[in-house]
Protein backbone atom coordinates (compact mmCIF):
# COMPACT_ATOMS: atom_id res chain seq x y z
CA UNK A 1 0.00 0.00 0.00
CA UNK A 2 2.54 2.52 1.07
CA UNK A 3 4.12 1.54 -2.33
CA UNK A 4 1.56 2.84 -4.19
CA UNK A 5 1.08 5.73 -2.28
CA UNK A 6 5.19 6.32 -3.04
CA UNK A 7 4.75 5.85 -6.63
CA UNK A 8 1.26 7.98 -6.43
CA UNK A 9 3.43 11.07 -4.83
CA UNK A 10 6.27 10.62 -7.50
CA UNK A 11 3.73 10.60 -10.72
CA UNK A 12 1.83 13.64 -8.97
CA UNK A 13 4.79 15.57 -8.63
CA UNK A 14 6.35 14.88 -12.35
CA UNK A 15 2.62 15.61 -13.53
CA UNK A 16 2.97 19.41 -11.36
CA UNK A 17 6.54 19.69 -13.18
CA UNK A 18 5.23 19.01 -16.60
CA UNK A 19 2.30 20.70 -16.53
CA UNK A 20 4.41 23.98 -14.89
CA UNK A 21 7.13 24.07 -17.17
CA UNK A 22 4.87 23.73 -20.03
CA UNK A 23 2.99 26.93 -19.01
CA UNK A 24 6.56 28.39 -18.13
CA UNK A 25 7.80 28.02 -21.37
CA UNK A 26 4.62 29.01 -23.50
CA UNK A 27 4.15 32.28 -21.56
CA UNK A 28 7.97 33.22 -22.21
CA UNK A 29 8.15 37.25 -23.54
CA UNK A 30 10.38 37.09 -27.09
CA UNK A 31 13.88 38.09 -26.41
CA UNK A 32 14.66 41.59 -27.83
CA UNK A 33 16.91 41.11 -30.67
CA UNK A 34 17.41 44.90 -30.71
CA UNK A 35 18.31 47.50 -28.66
CA UNK A 36 15.15 48.52 -26.72
CA UNK A 37 13.67 52.53 -27.17
CA UNK A 38 13.41 54.38 -24.55
CA UNK A 39 9.50 53.94 -24.36
CA UNK A 40 10.49 49.90 -24.36
CA UNK A 41 12.83 50.90 -21.61
CA UNK A 42 10.09 52.52 -19.84
CA UNK A 43 8.11 49.23 -20.27
CA UNK A 44 11.49 47.04 -18.73
CA UNK A 45 9.85 44.80 -22.59
CA UNK A 46 9.81 45.54 -26.22
CA UNK A 47 7.10 42.77 -25.61
CA UNK A 48 3.09 44.45 -27.14
CA UNK A 49 1.70 40.93 -26.12
CA UNK A 50 -0.19 40.51 -22.73
CA UNK A 51 0.69 37.33 -21.72
CA UNK A 52 -0.77 34.84 -18.22
CA UNK A 53 2.30 35.50 -16.11
CA UNK A 54 4.12 32.03 -16.20
CA UNK A 55 4.05 30.08 -12.61
CA UNK A 56 7.39 31.18 -11.61
CA UNK A 57 5.79 34.99 -11.11
CA UNK A 58 2.82 33.73 -9.78
CA UNK A 59 4.69 31.69 -7.09
CA UNK A 60 7.19 34.88 -6.32
CA UNK A 61 3.52 36.99 -6.10
CA UNK A 62 2.08 33.71 -4.10
CA UNK A 63 4.91 34.39 -1.53
CA UNK A 64 4.25 38.38 -1.09
CA UNK A 65 1.02 38.09 -0.80
CA UNK A 66 1.81 35.06 2.03
CA UNK A 67 3.95 36.57 4.02
CA UNK A 68 1.88 39.42 4.90
CA UNK A 69 -2.04 37.95 4.48
CA UNK A 70 -3.42 40.44 6.96
CA UNK A 71 -2.32 43.82 6.11
CA UNK A 72 -4.89 46.45 5.49
CA UNK A 73 -4.44 49.13 2.81
CA UNK A 74 -7.54 50.54 1.96
CA UNK A 75 -10.62 49.21 0.28
CA UNK A 76 -9.04 48.25 -2.47
CA UNK A 77 -5.63 46.89 -0.90
CA UNK A 78 -6.25 44.20 1.39
CA UNK A 79 -4.43 40.73 2.14
CA UNK A 80 -5.44 37.53 0.86
CA UNK A 81 -5.87 36.70 4.10
CA UNK A 82 -8.56 39.11 5.24
CA UNK A 83 -10.51 38.86 1.99
CA UNK A 84 -10.55 34.71 2.66
CA UNK A 85 -11.67 35.34 6.23
CA UNK A 86 -14.78 37.69 5.32
CA UNK A 87 -15.68 34.68 2.59
CA UNK A 88 -15.58 32.14 5.54
CA UNK A 89 -17.27 33.61 8.09
CA UNK A 90 -19.99 34.28 5.11
CA UNK A 91 -20.23 30.60 4.10
CA UNK A 92 -19.76 29.55 7.61
CA UNK A 93 -22.73 32.00 8.36
CA UNK A 94 -25.29 30.94 5.91
CA UNK A 95 -24.43 26.94 6.14
CA UNK A 96 -24.90 26.79 9.91
CA UNK A 97 -28.16 28.61 9.77
CA UNK A 98 -28.87 26.55 6.82
CA UNK A 99 -28.05 23.07 9.05
CA UNK A 100 -30.03 24.64 11.83
CA UNK A 101 -33.16 24.73 9.25
CA UNK A 102 -32.62 21.85 7.24
CA UNK A 103 -31.42 19.09 9.20
CA UNK A 104 -34.69 19.38 12.07
CA UNK A 105 -36.82 19.77 9.29
CA UNK A 106 -35.59 16.52 6.89
CA UNK A 107 -35.78 14.75 10.07
CA UNK A 108 -39.51 15.49 10.63
CA UNK A 109 -39.84 14.85 6.67
CA UNK A 110 -37.63 11.35 7.15
CA UNK A 111 -40.18 10.63 9.61
CA UNK A 112 -44.02 11.50 8.52
CA UNK A 113 -44.53 10.61 4.54
CA UNK A 114 -47.20 13.06 5.38
CA UNK A 115 -45.03 15.61 5.02
CA UNK A 116 -42.57 14.63 2.93
CA UNK A 117 -45.59 14.39 0.55
CA UNK A 118 -46.81 18.13 1.64
CA UNK A 119 -43.69 19.49 1.55
CA UNK A 120 -42.17 17.71 -1.64
CA UNK A 121 -43.55 20.36 -4.37
CA UNK A 122 -41.92 23.14 -2.90
CA UNK A 123 -38.87 21.57 -3.05
CA UNK A 124 -38.82 20.37 -5.82
CA UNK A 125 -39.60 23.89 -7.50
CA UNK A 126 -37.01 25.80 -5.41
CA UNK A 127 -34.30 23.30 -5.38
CA UNK A 128 -32.88 23.99 -8.78
CA UNK A 129 -33.42 27.50 -8.57
CA UNK A 130 -29.63 29.05 -9.14
CA UNK A 131 -28.92 30.60 -5.69
CA UNK A 132 -27.63 33.71 -7.35
CA UNK A 133 -31.18 34.56 -8.90
CA UNK A 134 -32.40 35.13 -5.31
CA UNK A 135 -29.82 38.09 -4.69
CA UNK A 136 -32.06 40.95 -5.79
CA UNK A 137 -35.15 39.70 -4.23
CA UNK A 138 -32.76 39.24 -1.05
CA UNK A 139 -31.21 42.46 -1.75
CA UNK A 140 -34.55 43.96 -1.61
CA UNK A 141 -35.90 42.77 1.28
CA UNK A 142 -32.52 42.38 3.57
CA UNK A 143 -31.15 45.95 2.14
CA UNK A 144 -27.96 44.50 3.06
CA UNK A 145 -25.04 43.38 0.87
CA UNK A 146 -23.26 41.49 3.26
CA UNK A 147 -26.57 39.56 4.61
CA UNK A 148 -28.06 39.09 1.18
CA UNK A 149 -24.53 37.40 -0.04
CA UNK A 150 -25.00 35.08 3.38
CA UNK A 151 -28.66 34.78 2.68
CA UNK A 152 -27.72 33.50 -0.93
CA UNK A 153 -25.24 30.56 0.33
CA UNK A 154 -27.89 29.76 3.10
CA UNK A 155 -30.40 28.68 0.37
CA UNK A 156 -27.84 27.46 -1.98
CA UNK A 157 -26.72 24.69 1.33
CA UNK A 158 -29.40 24.19 2.48
CA UNK A 159 -31.14 21.79 -0.16
CA UNK A 160 -28.33 18.94 -0.10
CA UNK A 161 -28.74 18.83 3.45
CA UNK A 162 -32.58 18.37 3.96
CA UNK A 163 -32.71 16.01 1.14
CA UNK A 164 -29.76 13.62 2.53
CA UNK A 165 -31.41 13.82 6.42
CA UNK A 166 -34.52 13.60 5.01
CA UNK A 167 -33.74 9.88 3.03
CA UNK A 168 -31.16 9.19 5.73
CA UNK A 169 -34.10 8.90 8.24
CA UNK A 170 -36.76 7.76 6.11
CA UNK A 171 -33.92 5.08 5.48
CA UNK A 172 -32.83 3.37 8.56
CA UNK A 173 -33.00 -0.15 8.68
CA UNK A 174 -36.56 -1.53 10.25
CA UNK A 175 -34.85 -3.88 12.18
CA UNK A 176 -32.95 -0.96 13.95
CA UNK A 177 -36.34 0.60 14.97
CA UNK A 178 -37.81 -2.11 15.69
CA UNK A 179 -34.98 -2.48 18.46
CA UNK A 180 -36.25 0.87 19.73
CA UNK A 181 -39.46 -0.27 19.86
CA UNK A 182 -39.44 -3.63 21.72
CA UNK A 183 -37.23 -2.14 24.44
CA UNK A 184 -40.25 0.48 24.36
CA UNK A 185 -38.16 3.81 23.63
CA UNK A 186 -39.79 7.09 23.70
CA UNK A 187 -39.89 8.75 20.18
CA UNK A 188 -37.96 11.37 21.17
CA UNK A 189 -35.49 8.61 22.57
CA UNK A 190 -35.63 6.80 19.44
CA UNK A 191 -34.68 9.63 17.07
CA UNK A 192 -31.67 10.51 19.40
CA UNK A 193 -31.07 7.09 20.39
CA UNK A 194 -31.38 5.24 17.16
CA UNK A 195 -32.71 7.36 14.53
CA UNK A 196 -30.05 10.04 14.46
CA UNK A 197 -27.00 7.59 14.80
CA UNK A 198 -28.03 5.57 12.26
CA UNK A 199 -28.59 8.34 9.59
CA UNK A 200 -25.62 10.51 10.72
CA UNK A 201 -23.29 9.31 7.60
CA UNK A 202 -26.23 10.62 5.04
CA UNK A 203 -26.62 13.20 7.17
CA UNK A 204 -23.30 14.18 6.69
CA UNK A 205 -22.78 13.34 3.09
CA UNK A 206 -25.11 15.73 2.55
CA UNK A 207 -23.52 18.45 4.52
CA UNK A 208 -20.40 17.46 2.94
CA UNK A 209 -22.15 18.67 -0.52
CA UNK A 210 -23.68 21.78 1.12
CA UNK A 211 -20.17 23.37 1.85
CA UNK A 212 -19.11 22.64 -1.52
CA UNK A 213 -21.44 24.21 -3.36
CA UNK A 214 -21.05 26.96 -0.85
CA UNK A 215 -18.01 27.48 -1.60
CA UNK A 216 -18.61 27.32 -5.35
CA UNK A 217 -21.65 30.01 -4.94
CA UNK A 218 -19.72 32.57 -2.43
CA UNK A 219 -16.85 33.75 -5.24
CA UNK A 220 -19.98 34.30 -7.22
CA UNK A 221 -21.80 36.14 -5.27
CA UNK A 222 -18.97 38.08 -3.66
CA UNK A 223 -18.19 39.41 -7.56
CA UNK A 224 -21.91 40.73 -7.40
CA UNK A 225 -22.18 42.17 -4.01
CA UNK A 226 -18.37 43.59 -3.75
CA UNK A 227 -16.54 45.24 -1.39
CA UNK A 228 -14.50 42.15 0.58
CA UNK A 229 -14.44 38.40 0.03
CA UNK A 230 -12.06 36.19 -2.18
CA UNK A 231 -14.69 36.69 -4.91
CA UNK A 232 -15.04 40.13 -5.19
CA UNK A 233 -10.70 40.12 -4.71
CA UNK A 234 -10.85 38.25 -8.17
CA UNK A 235 -13.05 40.64 -9.51
CA UNK A 236 -11.29 43.36 -8.42
CA UNK A 237 -7.70 42.07 -9.69
CA UNK A 238 -9.24 41.65 -12.69
CA UNK A 239 -10.67 45.47 -13.03
CA UNK A 240 -6.52 46.18 -11.88
CA UNK A 241 -5.49 43.97 -14.77
CA UNK A 242 -3.14 42.16 -12.37
CA UNK A 243 -3.16 38.92 -13.26
CA UNK A 244 -0.71 37.55 -10.90
CA UNK A 245 -3.18 37.96 -7.86
CA UNK A 246 -6.19 36.87 -10.39
CA UNK A 247 -4.43 33.34 -10.70
CA UNK A 248 -2.96 33.45 -6.89
CA UNK A 249 -6.66 33.68 -5.72
CA UNK A 250 -8.02 31.15 -8.16
CA UNK A 251 -5.29 28.65 -6.38
CA UNK A 252 -6.41 29.53 -2.94
CA UNK A 253 -10.19 29.43 -3.23
CA UNK A 254 -9.25 25.47 -4.69
CA UNK A 255 -7.06 25.63 -1.76
CA UNK A 256 -9.66 26.44 1.04
CA UNK A 257 -12.41 24.66 -0.84
CA UNK A 258 -10.10 21.62 -0.10
CA UNK A 259 -9.84 22.09 3.42
CA UNK A 260 -13.53 22.52 3.85
CA UNK A 261 -14.30 19.56 2.40
CA UNK A 262 -11.38 17.50 4.44
CA UNK A 263 -12.76 18.99 7.83
CA UNK A 264 -16.49 17.70 6.89
CA UNK A 265 -14.95 14.54 5.73
CA UNK A 266 -12.47 13.84 8.87
CA UNK A 267 -16.15 14.66 10.92
CA UNK A 268 -17.85 12.56 8.54
CA UNK A 269 -15.18 9.58 9.64
CA UNK A 270 -16.74 10.22 13.26
CA UNK A 271 -19.74 8.86 12.32
CA UNK A 272 -19.27 5.96 9.68
CA UNK A 273 -19.89 2.68 11.52
CA UNK A 274 -19.79 -0.42 9.33
CA UNK A 275 -22.38 -2.81 9.32
CA UNK B 1 -56.27 -23.81 30.43
CA UNK B 2 -57.08 -20.44 31.65
CA UNK B 3 -53.96 -19.87 33.71
CA UNK B 4 -51.62 -20.33 30.92
CA UNK B 5 -49.05 -17.44 30.89
CA UNK B 6 -49.69 -16.43 27.36
CA UNK B 7 -52.32 -17.50 25.13
CA UNK B 8 -53.28 -16.91 21.42
CA UNK B 9 -56.96 -17.00 20.78
CA UNK B 10 -58.21 -17.08 17.27
CA UNK B 11 -55.70 -15.50 15.77
CA UNK B 12 -55.97 -14.44 12.18
CA UNK B 13 -53.56 -12.10 9.74
CA UNK B 14 -55.25 -11.29 6.10
CA UNK B 15 -53.58 -9.29 3.72
CA UNK B 16 -55.75 -7.53 1.06
CA UNK B 17 -55.01 -7.35 -2.44
CA UNK B 18 -56.38 -7.22 -5.55
CA UNK B 19 -57.20 -10.71 -6.42
CA UNK B 20 -59.38 -10.87 -3.03
CA UNK B 21 -57.91 -11.56 0.17
CA UNK B 22 -55.25 -13.33 1.20
CA UNK B 23 -55.50 -15.24 4.36
CA UNK B 24 -52.24 -16.41 5.51
CA UNK B 25 -53.08 -18.05 8.91
CA UNK B 26 -56.50 -18.05 10.47
CA UNK B 27 -57.82 -19.62 14.01
CA UNK B 28 -54.79 -19.62 15.29
CA UNK B 29 -55.02 -20.87 19.11
CA UNK B 30 -51.86 -21.37 21.09
CA UNK B 31 -51.16 -21.13 24.78
CA UNK B 32 -47.65 -21.66 26.50
CA UNK B 33 -47.06 -21.91 30.23
CA UNK B 34 -44.84 -20.24 32.28
CA UNK B 35 -41.31 -21.25 31.98
CA UNK B 36 -42.36 -23.84 29.40
CA UNK B 37 -39.78 -23.87 25.76
CA UNK B 38 -42.13 -23.69 23.14
CA UNK B 39 -40.53 -24.07 19.35
CA UNK B 40 -43.14 -23.50 16.15
CA UNK B 41 -42.00 -25.38 12.82
CA UNK B 42 -43.46 -24.80 9.82
CA UNK B 43 -43.11 -24.32 6.11
CA UNK B 44 -41.75 -20.92 4.87
CA UNK B 45 -45.12 -18.84 4.22
CA UNK B 46 -47.09 -20.06 6.62
CA UNK B 47 -46.84 -17.11 8.83
CA UNK B 48 -44.28 -18.28 11.95
CA UNK B 49 -42.54 -14.89 11.40
CA UNK B 50 -45.85 -12.91 11.53
CA UNK B 51 -47.34 -14.99 14.72
CA UNK B 52 -44.02 -14.08 16.27
CA UNK B 53 -44.34 -10.23 15.14
CA UNK B 54 -47.62 -10.57 16.44
CA UNK B 55 -46.64 -11.83 20.11
CA UNK B 56 -43.77 -8.80 19.98
CA UNK B 57 -46.45 -6.46 19.45
CA UNK B 58 -44.39 -5.30 16.07
CA UNK B 59 -47.50 -6.82 14.01
CA UNK B 60 -51.22 -6.69 14.41
CA UNK B 61 -53.51 -9.53 13.92
CA UNK B 62 -56.53 -8.70 11.43
CA UNK B 63 -58.52 -10.39 14.06
CA UNK B 64 -58.17 -12.30 17.44
CA UNK B 65 -56.37 -11.38 20.33
CA UNK B 66 -53.28 -12.09 22.24
CA UNK B 67 -52.93 -12.69 26.17
CA UNK B 68 -50.00 -12.24 27.88
CA UNK B 69 -49.83 -12.79 31.79
CA UNK B 70 -53.31 -11.11 31.92
CA UNK B 71 -52.76 -8.47 29.93
CA UNK B 72 -53.49 -7.97 26.38
CA UNK B 73 -50.65 -7.72 23.96
CA UNK B 74 -50.86 -4.07 22.52
CA UNK B 75 -47.69 -2.96 21.31
CA UNK B 76 -44.46 -3.54 22.08
CA UNK B 77 -43.01 -3.95 25.60
CA UNK B 78 -39.91 -4.78 27.55
CA UNK B 79 -42.12 -7.60 28.97
CA UNK B 80 -41.37 -9.25 25.47
CA UNK B 81 -37.73 -9.58 24.40
CA UNK B 82 -37.22 -10.20 20.60
CA UNK B 83 -33.56 -11.82 19.27
CA UNK B 84 -33.89 -10.97 15.56
CA UNK B 85 -32.62 -13.73 12.59
CA UNK B 86 -30.37 -10.93 11.43
CA UNK B 87 -29.35 -10.08 15.10
CA UNK B 88 -30.03 -6.63 15.16
CA UNK B 89 -27.69 -4.73 16.60
CA UNK B 90 -27.05 -1.50 16.30
CA UNK B 91 -23.49 -1.02 14.15
CA UNK B 92 -22.12 2.19 15.85
CA UNK B 93 -22.45 0.62 19.10
CA UNK B 94 -20.26 -2.08 20.62
CA UNK B 95 -20.80 -5.35 22.09
CA UNK B 96 -20.92 -3.77 25.63
CA UNK B 97 -22.89 -0.50 24.75
CA UNK B 98 -25.82 -2.87 22.81
CA UNK B 99 -26.30 -4.79 25.81
CA UNK B 100 -26.01 -2.03 27.86
CA UNK B 101 -29.11 -0.33 25.52
CA UNK B 102 -31.18 -2.82 26.55
CA UNK B 103 -30.57 -3.09 30.08
CA UNK B 104 -30.44 0.53 30.52
CA UNK B 105 -34.32 0.99 28.58
CA UNK B 106 -35.19 -1.81 31.31
CA UNK B 107 -33.95 -0.14 34.27
CA UNK B 108 -33.75 3.33 34.10
CA UNK B 109 -33.16 4.05 37.73
CA UNK B 110 -30.05 1.84 37.26
CA UNK B 111 -26.75 3.77 37.69
CA UNK B 112 -24.33 3.52 34.47
CA UNK B 113 -22.01 1.31 36.98
CA UNK B 114 -24.53 -1.39 37.49
CA UNK B 115 -26.15 -0.92 34.02
CA UNK B 116 -22.94 -2.14 32.93
CA UNK B 117 -21.99 -4.66 35.48
CA UNK B 118 -25.01 -6.17 34.61
CA UNK B 119 -24.41 -6.67 30.69
CA UNK B 120 -20.43 -7.67 31.65
CA UNK B 121 -22.20 -10.47 33.05
CA UNK B 122 -24.96 -11.72 30.80
CA UNK B 123 -22.16 -11.02 28.39
CA UNK B 124 -19.88 -13.36 29.87
CA UNK B 125 -22.63 -16.32 30.42
CA UNK B 126 -22.40 -16.38 26.32
CA UNK B 127 -18.42 -16.05 26.51
CA UNK B 128 -18.01 -13.09 25.14
CA UNK B 129 -15.58 -11.14 27.71
CA UNK B 130 -13.05 -10.84 25.53
CA UNK B 131 -15.51 -8.45 22.63
CA UNK B 132 -17.04 -6.16 25.16
CA UNK B 133 -14.94 -3.42 23.24
CA UNK B 134 -15.38 -4.70 19.62
CA UNK B 135 -17.96 -3.51 17.39
CA UNK B 136 -20.82 -6.20 15.87
CA UNK B 137 -19.20 -5.66 12.14
CA UNK B 138 -15.56 -7.26 13.94
CA UNK B 139 -17.19 -9.79 15.43
CA UNK B 140 -18.47 -13.12 13.34
CA UNK B 141 -22.56 -14.26 12.58
CA UNK B 142 -21.86 -16.31 16.10
CA UNK B 143 -20.78 -13.93 18.04
CA UNK B 144 -22.94 -11.43 17.13
CA UNK B 145 -26.42 -14.23 17.63
CA UNK B 146 -24.64 -13.89 21.22
CA UNK B 147 -24.58 -10.68 21.61
CA UNK B 148 -28.44 -10.26 20.50
CA UNK B 149 -29.05 -13.73 22.75
CA UNK B 150 -27.34 -12.31 26.15
CA UNK B 151 -29.33 -8.45 25.37
CA UNK B 152 -32.31 -9.95 25.32
CA UNK B 153 -31.39 -12.32 28.18
CA UNK B 154 -29.98 -9.44 30.45
CA UNK B 155 -33.41 -7.32 30.39
CA UNK B 156 -34.89 -10.23 31.84
CA UNK B 157 -37.84 -10.59 29.88
CA UNK B 158 -41.45 -12.36 30.75
CA UNK B 159 -41.48 -13.67 27.40
CA UNK B 160 -38.09 -14.13 24.93
CA UNK B 161 -39.00 -14.59 21.57
CA UNK B 162 -36.46 -15.86 18.70
CA UNK B 163 -36.90 -15.34 15.34
CA UNK B 164 -34.53 -18.01 13.69
CA UNK B 165 -31.91 -17.54 15.74
CA UNK B 166 -29.44 -19.89 14.07
CA UNK B 167 -31.02 -19.52 10.83
CA UNK B 168 -27.82 -17.92 9.23
CA UNK B 169 -24.84 -19.79 11.53
CA UNK B 170 -22.50 -22.29 10.33
CA UNK B 171 -23.63 -26.05 12.39
CA UNK B 172 -21.09 -25.97 14.83
CA UNK B 173 -21.28 -22.50 15.73
CA UNK B 174 -25.06 -22.86 15.78
CA UNK B 175 -24.31 -26.55 18.07
CA UNK B 176 -22.19 -24.47 20.60
CA UNK B 177 -24.73 -21.57 21.02
CA UNK B 178 -27.90 -23.82 21.02
CA UNK B 179 -26.08 -25.34 24.12
CA UNK B 180 -25.66 -22.15 25.58
CA UNK B 181 -29.05 -20.81 24.79
CA UNK B 182 -29.90 -24.28 27.30
CA UNK B 183 -27.18 -23.49 29.99
CA UNK B 184 -28.81 -19.54 30.31
CA UNK B 185 -32.33 -20.74 30.06
CA UNK B 186 -31.96 -23.64 32.77
CA UNK B 187 -30.52 -20.84 35.07
CA UNK B 188 -33.24 -17.98 34.08
CA UNK B 189 -36.38 -20.23 33.08
CA UNK B 190 -37.99 -17.60 31.39
CA UNK B 191 -40.74 -18.47 28.75
CA UNK B 192 -39.57 -19.03 24.98
CA UNK B 193 -41.05 -18.89 22.16
CA UNK B 194 -38.77 -19.96 18.79
CA UNK B 195 -39.00 -20.43 15.25
CA UNK B 196 -36.99 -23.03 13.69
CA UNK B 197 -36.29 -24.97 10.60
CA UNK B 198 -34.22 -27.61 12.11
CA UNK B 199 -36.51 -30.30 13.08
CA UNK B 200 -33.18 -31.57 15.72
CA UNK B 201 -32.69 -27.79 17.19
CA UNK B 202 -36.35 -28.23 17.72
CA UNK B 203 -36.14 -31.69 19.90
CA UNK B 204 -33.10 -30.07 21.56
CA UNK B 205 -34.86 -27.13 23.03
CA UNK B 206 -38.42 -27.24 23.48
CA UNK B 207 -40.80 -28.38 25.74
CA UNK B 208 -43.65 -28.58 23.05
CA UNK B 209 -43.27 -28.35 19.39
CA UNK B 210 -46.17 -26.48 17.34
CA UNK B 211 -46.34 -27.65 13.79
CA UNK B 212 -48.21 -24.91 11.86
CA UNK B 213 -49.71 -26.23 8.43
CA UNK B 214 -49.15 -24.65 5.01
CA UNK B 215 -50.48 -21.58 3.83
CA UNK B 216 -52.30 -19.79 2.91
CA UNK B 217 -55.08 -20.63 5.63
CA UNK B 218 -52.22 -21.94 7.77
CA UNK B 219 -52.59 -23.06 11.07
CA UNK B 220 -51.71 -24.82 14.17
CA UNK B 221 -51.77 -28.51 13.24
CA UNK B 222 -50.55 -30.03 16.12
CA UNK B 223 -48.46 -29.48 19.51
CA UNK B 224 -46.10 -32.13 20.16
CA UNK B 225 -44.44 -32.94 23.25
CA UNK B 226 -41.25 -33.68 23.72
CA UNK B 227 -40.75 -36.04 26.62
CA UNK B 228 -37.21 -36.27 26.98
CA UNK B 229 -35.97 -35.53 30.13
CA UNK B 230 -33.82 -32.49 30.95
CA UNK B 231 -30.52 -31.77 31.25
CA UNK B 232 -30.49 -32.51 27.27
CA UNK B 233 -27.44 -32.32 25.57
CA UNK B 234 -26.85 -32.74 21.73
CA UNK B 235 -24.22 -35.90 22.27
CA UNK B 236 -26.52 -37.92 24.20
CA UNK B 237 -30.13 -36.81 23.64
CA UNK B 238 -29.90 -39.04 20.40
CA UNK B 239 -29.66 -42.06 22.26
CA UNK B 240 -33.11 -41.44 23.80
CA UNK B 241 -35.44 -44.12 22.80
CA UNK B 242 -38.07 -41.13 22.01
CA UNK B 243 -35.83 -39.22 19.98
CA UNK B 244 -36.13 -40.92 16.72
CA UNK B 245 -39.83 -41.65 17.00
CA UNK B 246 -40.33 -37.68 17.88
CA UNK B 247 -37.75 -36.86 14.96
CA UNK B 248 -39.87 -39.47 12.41
CA UNK B 249 -43.02 -37.92 13.57
CA UNK B 250 -42.19 -33.94 12.84
CA UNK B 251 -40.13 -35.46 9.08
CA UNK B 252 -43.44 -36.93 8.57
CA UNK B 253 -45.31 -34.21 9.45
CA UNK B 254 -43.38 -31.52 6.90
CA UNK B 255 -43.02 -33.57 4.24
CA UNK B 256 -46.66 -34.92 4.12
CA UNK B 257 -47.79 -31.49 4.84
CA UNK B 258 -51.43 -31.28 4.53
CA UNK B 259 -51.76 -28.83 2.00
CA UNK B 260 -55.74 -28.71 2.93
CA UNK B 261 -56.50 -27.26 5.93
CA UNK B 262 -57.05 -30.20 8.51
CA UNK B 263 -60.48 -30.95 9.44
CA UNK B 264 -61.49 -30.31 12.60
CA UNK B 265 -58.74 -32.27 15.30
CA UNK B 266 -58.67 -29.41 17.78
CA UNK B 267 -59.35 -29.62 21.24
CA UNK B 268 -62.76 -27.99 22.44
CA UNK B 269 -60.40 -24.27 23.32
CA UNK B 270 -59.39 -24.84 19.46
CA UNK B 271 -55.78 -25.33 21.09
CA UNK B 272 -54.20 -27.83 18.90
CA UNK B 273 -54.71 -31.68 19.74
CA UNK B 274 -51.42 -32.36 21.72
CA UNK B 275 -49.18 -35.44 20.49
CA UNK B 276 -46.78 -37.33 22.28
CA UNK B 277 -44.98 -39.40 19.89
CA UNK B 278 -42.59 -41.25 22.59
CA UNK B 279 -45.75 -43.16 23.79
CA UNK B 280 -46.96 -44.89 21.08
CA UNK B 281 -46.02 -44.88 17.45
CA UNK B 282 -48.88 -42.41 16.82
CA UNK B 283 -47.51 -40.68 13.98
CA UNK B 284 -50.50 -40.81 11.97
CA UNK B 285 -53.12 -37.98 13.28
CA UNK B 286 -56.51 -40.33 12.10
CA UNK B 287 -55.47 -42.63 14.63
CA UNK B 288 -56.08 -40.03 17.48
CA UNK B 289 -60.08 -40.68 18.18
CA UNK B 290 -60.64 -39.38 21.87
CA UNK B 291 -58.35 -37.41 24.15
CA UNK B 292 -58.03 -37.17 27.80
CA UNK B 293 -56.72 -35.11 29.87
CA UNK B 294 -55.03 -35.62 33.56
CA UNK B 295 -53.57 -32.57 35.01
CA UNK B 296 -51.86 -30.61 32.78
CA UNK B 297 -50.69 -33.00 30.28
CA UNK B 298 -52.89 -34.26 27.91
CA UNK B 299 -52.77 -38.35 27.59
CA UNK B 300 -53.77 -40.02 23.84
CA UNK B 301 -56.06 -42.94 23.77
CA UNK B 302 -55.63 -44.80 20.57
Amino acid sequence: MSKVNARAILLSLIILVVAGGVWEALNQPPAATEALTEYELLLGTSDNEARVPPPSQVLKHAWAELSNPFYDAGPNDKGIGIQLAYSLYRVLAGYFAAALIAIPLGFIIGMSPLIHKALNPFIQVLRPISPLAWMPLALFIIKDSEQSAIFVIFICSIWPMLINTAFGVANVRKDWVNVARTHELSQLKTAFLVILPAAAPTILTGMRISIGIAWLVIVAAEMLVGGTGIGYYVWNEWNNLDLNSVIFSILMIGIVGMLLDMALGAVAKLVKYEE
Amino acid sequence: MSKSFVSLENLSKVYPSKNGDLTVFDEVDIKINKGDFVCIIGHSGCGKSTILNILAGLDKPSSGSVIMDGKEVDGPSLDRGVVFQNYSLLPWLTTLQNVNFGVAARQPNWSKDKVQQHSTKYLEMVGLKSALNKKPSELSGGMRQRVSIARAFATNPKLLLLDEPFGALDALTRGVIQDELLKIWSETKQTVFMITHDVDEAILLADHILLMSNGPHARVAESVKINISRPRNRANIIEDPAYYKIRNHLVNFLINCPEERPAAKSNSDGTPVMIDPSLDSVSKVEKVSNITETGNVKKLTV
